[in-house]
């Protein structure tokens, strides 16, 4: 632990990105340009379901400026692509299956001459009706009757649109309890809103191969989607990460990448595609939406005897990643509870809905808002004090999950639940304030009247890293010159989260050396270096470069004065699937890790107008041990308010298939008037089997501040609000 | 159209669509990428810029309505190697994730401290609520405007 | 597509006459989003900006004159802020501090919007919009100006180049109601003056603007009046049943801020 520490206790430099980004100087994917740029655009379905019945290109290719109109019959290779499945055409063939599918491509010398030829392409549809209900989905007709995901171990399960089905069974799922509570829970659709929109350069090498500079969370894994589809060897596809705007999870899938090098091939020219924010809406996957049924036993003492939760997520159109948001969700739906039977039935459905994939939180968003709302319900039935309550219950390590899998490793989650509940909030604001200050605020809605507090509290959890036998690994290299610095090259997307700067710090305390140079990320000079994601990059970054500086040092020492140029690959510990049947582990894990956050909020509600204003934010969390504490905060508070959103406002609105509010004006993210001051405590319990006993940090507080928030809520109002984003008719009416 | 712009204290000439923004013309043009296309419908700030001195989003000015007039970008606040002090202070509170808010916040933010030199914490919320941030839930851009009011 | 800028009021006037199709522009709040997402390509653009007469405001016999090109951060923060109290806490509200520096009075009364801000205050106080063009101004009542959704009174030859008021100096207020503290669009929104009368307009919650009145003494039953009077729908931004209910508890609350 002794190097561990110094790790956290090292003078540290602040992020080498901050200044440039200050200064408008940080090069980011839509920044870009070459000589001879053309400007792509993407034709797309304005049908949520409808076959094609012809496309006319011959009035686009004749307007001025344009130098490429591309259709499914130009992709060269394989047509279809997918993060796991490759189940997603590169342009649409002869049907589409969401509102926003791109079916054509149009490249411009102005960005204005591309939209009006995209105007002139005829594209005759049939309109089929949509499947926009997911709990219908299972009876209407099958959007994909080929499956593409049969065959992976899941369980299975003939009805149409099933995107994956799966059952955890723990000990006796009939077991009665001397209390029970039931709640039906609903989540909207959330939009990751990272707020660089989707848009990259792909540059022609004149050798029949790309470079493509993008803004991704894996260059790998989309080098590894895009080559095939070229028609090429993955070493004539070259990656590069530009620079990226946010991400969340939202980039883990492809937007314009295929397009982009498609044109750019085409046209033997620099081709620059950058989405707008109503794009942005259809060109990403978002968070599933939920409907989630519950029951909850227990004994009189408060110990939870039985959970019993049917989990339903709308996968929208085509898979991304459903299938492990499917798992995620059943897997932690219990929260961190020590429960000894448990019954937790997990669908995702296929429908003509925009395609839902991985944002923060994956999955246990959705359990832990209905999981919480179960306990606050439960403390009230059995008149236990709800702190008190989920101390009773609290795992620790050496409990076993709902899954099978008995905790190994760090996971303090009493000691998490009593830093959250020992913080003070800040006590009420006398009147009269500025309405800025009061719910409703530059309304000016109210002075004080209707003005009720309430302090809520909740729990989360999840696992870091992949899980269930989708091992990925990271890799870094480490290059000493002779003249005295050091070079490392990582892929790891630096996505806003400090990603480099913990590379640079691991590499400067492993070297003993300051001159330590980052080389920019690709995947030309190094291997994968997996997702940004998961919480699981610092962990594995830190690892690999940690491992390679330690080779490299080893390698000096046998030949002192020579250049020194290695590379290792870090893995995790090896997890297995979990039984298709059974949902139990297969071997010893099928998570790695666990972190937990504990939340308490005060929030004041005009229960009159509905209108909320949340105060105070007190987290408690669970990070192993911080390798730099303000970028550990800056994840707290920033994961809390993304949940915060979600909780007031956030939603993606479906009508029929079409998305009714794709713009920053009606999709509604906090400002800096919504979101409170957040007080964080850091609960440092390393993790052995991390690197320095360090844990991811990005997401167990994304998972708990919407029950957290919502809880608060309910305190103020009495209301039961099962349903987020809460809306204002969901309090007064 | 031929569009004459005082940026950064230099005269720059840029050929304009009729329809381009003031913030594409810059971006684009003028080869300052600074100002960032985060909504182009005035709801996020990211393209703040001052325009004869007044903040605004250079989304929604039409690049024809800047002609003869004195625009100031990011790119300008610093002072050769040396950061403008809000810059600093946004690195040094840890206010900087992906950044990409970042621009327009550091312009709103120097806007607001040229007219209030100590503002409060809700002074400093209304002032920057129209610049929006997915990052970093606000809580360091708030330490970082009160940073560099206090150095001043 | 072609932008035009005249120089002085004439100018504009003649350009507008000479181009009735041209959509004028001020602080380009509503235009440059429609050009910026690909929802319009008018043919002629006429920028007012450099038009200095449109600019500030003026008094005439107890009335004032406000430009059209009077931005919403100049009546939050300006002078007029106690003699328009309504508009200038409407104009608070107004999208962000960059919106507020650019948008105009002018611009929200072409636009027409049954959401625009600055529509009710200026309802209730009576104000009147002055339409020019190369064959004279008149002057229209500002309930009468929007005549429906984004729909206004102009004659294709004419701009907005003023509001005229005559400040009542009653006891009045603003408030609106939206889903997030700061930059939204009205769910819905009440001017309220109490004066020799009861005066009432809400936003967002009927085609055009309504104006309410009732004598002082029928205050208790104001608020239920002015909620039936108006005609809400559903949309993505809430319920029409929120909206009748928000707009009774707005009157309520705002009855009590400036009758008591």
């Amino acid at each position: 632990m002794t190097r561990a520490l110094q790790v956290g206790r090292a003078v540290l430099a602040p992020r080498a990105d901050a200044p440039p980004k200050t200064q408008g100087a940080f090069a980011y994917s839509s920044d870009l340009s070459a000589p001879g740029m053309l400007w792509g655009h993407t034709v797309r379905s304005p049908h949520a379901h409808a076959r094609i019945a012809a496309v006319d290109i011959s009035e686009a290719v004749a307007m001025p400026g344009v130098h490429a109109v591309l259709t499914h019959a130009d992709v060269p290779g394989a047509k279809h692509y997918g993060l796991e499945f490759a189940d997603q055409p590169v342009l649409a063939i002869d049907r589409v299956l969401y509102v926003g599918e791109p079916v054509a491509l149009v490249a411009a010398e102005h960005p204005e001459q591309a939209r009006r030829a995209a105007e002139r392409i005829r594209v005759e549809y049939e309109p089929l009706p949509p499947v926009d209900d997911m709990e219908r989905a299972t009876e209407l007709p099958d959007l994909h009757p080929e499956k593409p995901t049969r065959g992976h171990g899941y369980l299975e399960d003939d009805r149409p649109n099933v995107v994956r089905h799966m059952v955890i069974r723990h000990g006796d799922p009939e077991t009665e309890g001397e209390v029970a509570v039931s709640g039906v829970y609903e989540l909207g659709m959330q939009d990751q809103a990272f707020l660089g929109p989707e848009s990259g350069l792909a540059v022609p090498d004149g050798e029949g191969g790309v470079d493509i500079y993008v803004a991704t969370q894996w260059l790998h894994v989309d080098r590894d989607q895009i080559a095939p589809c070229l028609g090429l060897p993955e070493s004539a596809v070259r990656v590069h990460l530009a620079g990226v705007g946010g991400a969340f999870g939202g980039r883990e899938d492809l937007s314009m990448q295929i397009h982009g090098a498609l044109l750019a091939l085409h046209t033997n020219r620099p081709v620059k595609i950058v989405y707008n924010r109503e794009e942005s809406f259809t060109g990403h996957v978002h968070r599933h939406p939920a409907r989630i049924w519950c029951e909850h036993r227990a004994a009189r003492d408060g110990r939870l005897v039985n959970v019993r939760m049917r989990i339903l997520l709308d996968g929208g159109a085509y898979a991304s990643s459903s299938t492990a948001v499917t798992s995620n969700a059943a897997s932690f739906a219990v929260g961190p509870y020590a429960v000894e039977n448990a019954l937790i039935d997990s669908t995702c459905v296929y429908t003509n809905n925009p395609p839902c994939g991985a944002m923060r939180g994956f999955g246990a968003v959705q359990t832990c808002f209905a999981a919480e709302a179960q306990l606050d319900k439960l403390a009230a039935a059995l008149d236990i004090d709800p702190v008190e309550l989920r101390l009773l219950n609290a795992l620790e390590p050496g409990d076993v999950l709902p899954t099978g899998q008995t905790i190994t490793g760090s996971l303090p989650v009493a000691e998490v639940i009593r830093a959250a509940a020992a913080l003070e909030p800040p006590p009420g604001e006398p009147l009269p304030r500025d309405p800025l200050r009061l719910p409703g605020g530059a309304g000016n809605t109210s002075h004080g009247e209707g003005v009720r507090r309430g302090v809520g509290f909740a729990v989360g959890f999840k696992n870091i890293a992949y899980s269930e036998g989708f091992d990925d690994s990271t890799a870094a290299r480490v290059r000493l010159d002779p003249s005295g610095f050091a070079e490392v090259h990582c892929a790891a997307a630096e996505v806003g989260q400090g990603v480099t700067s913990v590379i640079l710090q691991v590499a400067r305390l492993e070297l003993g050396l300051d001159d330590v140079r980052l080389a920019p990320s690709q995947t030309a000079n190094v291997g994968s270096a997996g997702s940004a994601s998961a919480s699981r990059l610092t962990w594995m970054a830190a690892g690999a470069v940690r491992d390679a500086c330690r080779a490299a040092l080893a390698e000096q020492a046998l030949r002192p004065g020579e250049e020194i140029d290695v590379e290792r690959v870090y893995r995790h510990p090896r997890t297995t699937p979990l039984d298709p049947q059974t949902g139990q582990i297969t071997g010893e894990r099928a998570h790695v890790a666990f972190a937990v956050c504990a939340m308490k909020v005060v929030a004041e509600v005009d229960v009159d107008l509905g209108l909320t204003r949340v105060v105070w934010i007190g987290a408690a969390q669970d990070v192993g041990h911080a390798l730099n504490r303000q970028h550990v905060e800056g994840q707290i508070e920033g994961g809390t308010a993304q949940g915060l959103g979600l909780a007031l406002m956030e939603e993606i609105q479906c009508r029929g298939g079409l998305i009714a509010n794709a713009s920053f004006t009606d999709y509604l993210i906090p400002t800096m008037l919504d979101m409170p001051p957040v007080e964080s405590v850091l609960i440092e319990d390393p993790e052995p089997d991390a690197p320095y006993g360090l844990k991811g940090v990005g997401e167990p507080p994304t998972v708990v501040s919407t029950a957290a928030v919502v809880s608060a809520l309910r305190a103020a109002t009495g209301r039961e609000l099962v349903r987020v984003p809460v809306r204002p008719d969901d309090i007064v009416f | 159209m031929r569009v004459t712009v005082r940026v950064n204290g230099e005269t720059r000439q840029a050929d304009c669509w009729e329809g381009e923004s003031l913030l594409f013309a810059l971006r684009e043009k003028l080869g300052l990428p600074g100002s960032k296309n985060a909504c182009e419908q005035g709801e996020c700030g990211s393209c703040s810029v001052l325009l004869d001195g007044v903040l605004v989003c250079s989304c929604l000015v039409l690049a024809a309505q800047a002609d003869g007039h004195e625009v100031a970008t990011v790119e300008g606040l610093a002072d050769g190697g040396e950061l403008h002090p809000v810059q600093q202070a946004f690195v040094d509170a840890g206010a900087v994730q992906c950044g990409f808010c970042t621009p327009g916040l550091v312009v709103a933010a120097v806007d607001l401290l040229r007219r209030n030199a100590s503002p409060s914490d809700d002074e400093i919320r209304e002032a920057l609520s129209g610049n929006l941030c997915r990052c970093t839930g606000y809580v360091k851009i708030v330490d970082a405007v009160r940073l560099a009011a206090e150095r001043a | 597509m072609d932008v035009l800028t005249p120089r002085t009021l004439d100018d504009a006037l003649a350009l507008k006459a000479e181009h009735r199709d041209a959509w004028p522009i001020q602080g380009g709040t509503d235009v440059l989003v429609a050009l910026n997402f690909d929802r319009a390509r008018p043919a002629v653009m006429l920028n007012l900006n450099e038009v200095a007469e449109l600019r500030g405001y003026e008094r005439a016999d107890g009335e004032l004159r406000l430009g059209a090109g009077l931005t919403y951060t100049e009546l939050e923060h300006g002078p007029l802020r106690d003699e328009l109290r309504a508009l200038s806490e409407a104009a608070r509200t107004v999208g962000s501090p960059q919106i507020r520096n650019r948008g105009t009075i002018g611009g929200n009364l072409g636009t027409a919007s049954p959401a625009g801000d600055a529509i009710p205050p200026l309802v209730v106080e009576g104000a009147e919009v002055e339409c020019a063009s190369v064959r004279g101004t008149r002057r229209v009542p500002v309930a009468e100006f929007v005549t429906g959704v984004k729909r206004n009174a102009l004659e294709p030859d004419e701009l907005v180049t003023a509001v005229w008021v005559r400040p009542s100096n009653a006891a009045q207020t603003f408030m609106k109601v939206g889903p997030r503290n700061a930059m939204v669009i009205a769910v819905c929104s009440l001017a309220l003056s109490a004066g020799d009368a009861l005066r009432a307009c809400f936003g967002s919650a009927s085609p055009r603007p309504v104006l309410v009145t009732a004598p002082l003494d029928e205050a208790a039953t104001f608020a239920e009046r002015v909620a039936e009077a108006a005609a809400p729908i559903d949309d993505v931004r809430g319920s029409a049943g929120y909206r009748r209910h928000a707009l009774r508890v707005l009157a309520e609350r705002a009855l009590k801020r400036v009758v008591l």
